[in-house]
């Protein structure tokens, strides 16, 4: 299969099973876009007629598309795996991630939380004791099998509200590094309220990223995540996260300010450049998640406003190189390898969502639909059935992904977002697809812009 | 060649060789928490980045 696209007015070919990409001029670009299988020795007579190049163009093309054919860098085979066993490929997998839900409550109430504003929809709010935290540790560390690293994600509600479980988990985690011969990796998704002198040196140290939540421009962020009198955060929150960033970039150290655009904010570029402005370096803008009946939440006549948005939020940020856009920023050589890219996020078999309560889930965006609870950390229960419909879910099992061109890049997408939107964790969000798409199209573009193939 | 220039070569195909360790970080884990990417992962296959 070959993309051809454009995008900054970068014609490029993507060889989708080589992973190979190509930066074409007008009459191979006119020509590729024309071709739907392998190509032959000589062009097809009726091409002549169809393009706006004189022959020679048309036959220079050619030649060269085919030189690339018979290198394997265009029209390539899927020969990865054989559908039939993508089915069993994650059939035991070790889980090697989690999302610990140290906190069921929050100090905001943003309007388009999926967690219902901390408490996941179950109208306790609570936080994670250290009994429930070791036992996760011990969880995770009795079901990763063969894998040294390990992720904990610390997650809520906020997390802040729960740093002595917090430090808890993480003295415990390390006192068994060495006799497991595990690596654990902490990191911290947080509203930032809660930050002082104190906690941001911890997270400093411990934490090799974090997940800063911020909208954009003040009115943006307000407008979305008051604080539970109602009142804005941008204002309590921005110190803070500068204080955070400027500390982890003097350190070498990643961290991302995160924000969610909605329907509410289409110019969602003028956010990214914000935050920029404030001196951020890495920034990731993330589509709201929403039921269809969200006020907020997209509706079909919006995407093409927000591809073109995309678009222009590559333009915008090739002026700035300094910043690292989280969707932009796309490894074409050194990435992960193709095996990572078929199977998925990994939610349900590699990764789960514990709650305070000790109950396990596919994943964070799961975590209080009953109907997908895996188990207990406290009755010792883990429904292998259920774990086994998510491992079983990739590439090649979604209908939708085994035809689509960006299927190694985006994975197969969320399966919390396609039953939100379809009822189905196997059928893809087309929405969201096609954005993820966009997005692709952008960074490549840039790479090639970058790399001084094609112009501004 | 004059029509064409190539970004990148078939890296897709030679990481097969020594893929699949699953060393590397949970994709949702490092910053989105609602969509999947996965263009944009670290290997931390040190036999195959030899």
């Amino acid at each position: 299969m070959v993309h051809t696209f454009k995008c900054l007015n970068v014609p490029v070919a993507v060889d989708v099973n080589s992973g190979a990409v190509h930066v074409l001029d007008e009459a191979a670009y006119d020509v590729l876009s024309r071709l739907d299988g392998p190509m032959g020795d000589k062009c097809p007579e009726e091409l002549y007629a169809a393009l706006p190049h004189d022959r020679a163009a048309i036959d220079g093309a050619w030649a060269e598309l085919k030189e690339l054919q018979d290198s394997g860098l265009l029209f390539t085979d899927d020969n990865y795996l054989d559908p039939q066993a993508a089915v069993l490929m994650q059939w035991d997998a070790p889980i090697k991630a989690l999302c610990l839900h140290v906190s069921h409550d929050c100090n905001l109430r943003c309007k388009y939380c999926f967690a219902s504003t901390g408490d996941f929809g179950t109208g306790k709010r609570m936080t994670m004791d250290a009994e429930t935290a070791k036992k996760a540790i011990d969880f995770v560390i009795e079901r990763s099998g063969t894998r040294r690293n390990i992720e904990v994600d610390f997650f809520g509600g906020e997390p802040l509200m729960a740093m002595d479980t917090v430090k808890a988990t993480v003295d415990y985690a390390r006192s068994l590094e060495e006799k497991h011969n595990k690596h654990f990796r902490f990191t911290i998704t947080t509203n930032g309220v809660l930050l002082d002198d104190e906690n941001i040196a911890y997270i400093n140290e411990v934490m090799s990223n974090a997940v800063l939540s911020l909208d954009g421009r003040k009115e943006i962020n307000d407008a979305m995540r008051p604080t539970v009198n109602g009142k804005g955060s941008y204002d309590v929150i921005l110190p803070k996260f500068k204080k955070l960033a400027q500390q982890r970039e003097g350190e070498g150290k990643d961290y991302y300010i995160r924000g969610t655009f909605t329907r509410h904010n289409p110019d969602f570029a003028a956010d990214v450049t914000h935050m920029a402005d404030l001196g951020f370096h890495s920034i990731s803008v993330e589509p709201v998640v929403g039921a269809p009946e969200d006020e907020w939440a997209f509706k079909e006549e919006d995407l093409p406003g927000i591809l073109a948005e995309y678009e222009k939020l590559a333009a915008e940020l090739l002026e700035r190189p300094d910043v690292n856009f989280f969707h932009y920023n796309v490894d074409l050589s050194q990435g992960p390898c193709v095996i990572k890219r078929l199977r998925g996020c990994g939610a349900g078999c590699e990764y789960v969502a514990i709650t305070p309560d000790g109950d396990i889930y596919p994943c964070h965006q799961f975590v209080g639909n009953e109907d997908y609870k895996l188990g207990s950390l406290y009755d010792g229960t883990f429904d292998m059935e259920l774990a086994r419909k998510f491992a079983g879910l990739n590439v090649y099992t979604r209908p939708d992904c085994r035809e689509c061109w960006a299927r190694f890049y985006c994975s197969g997408g969320c399966s919390a977002s396609n039953l939100l939107v379809n009822g189905d964790i196997k059928k893809p969000n087309r929405f969201g697809c096609e954005m993820q798409k966009k997005r692709l199209e952008c960074a490549i573009a840039m790479k090639a812009i970058r790399a001084g193939l094609a112009e501004k | 060649m004059t029509h064409i220039q190539t970004l990148n070569g078939a890296t897709l195909k030679q990481s097969a060789a020594h893929g699949g360790c699953g060393e590397c970080q949970t994709s949702c884990q490092s910053a989105c928490k609602t969509s999947c990417t996965v263009g944009n992962q670290k290997c931390e296959n040190k036999e195959r980045q030899k």
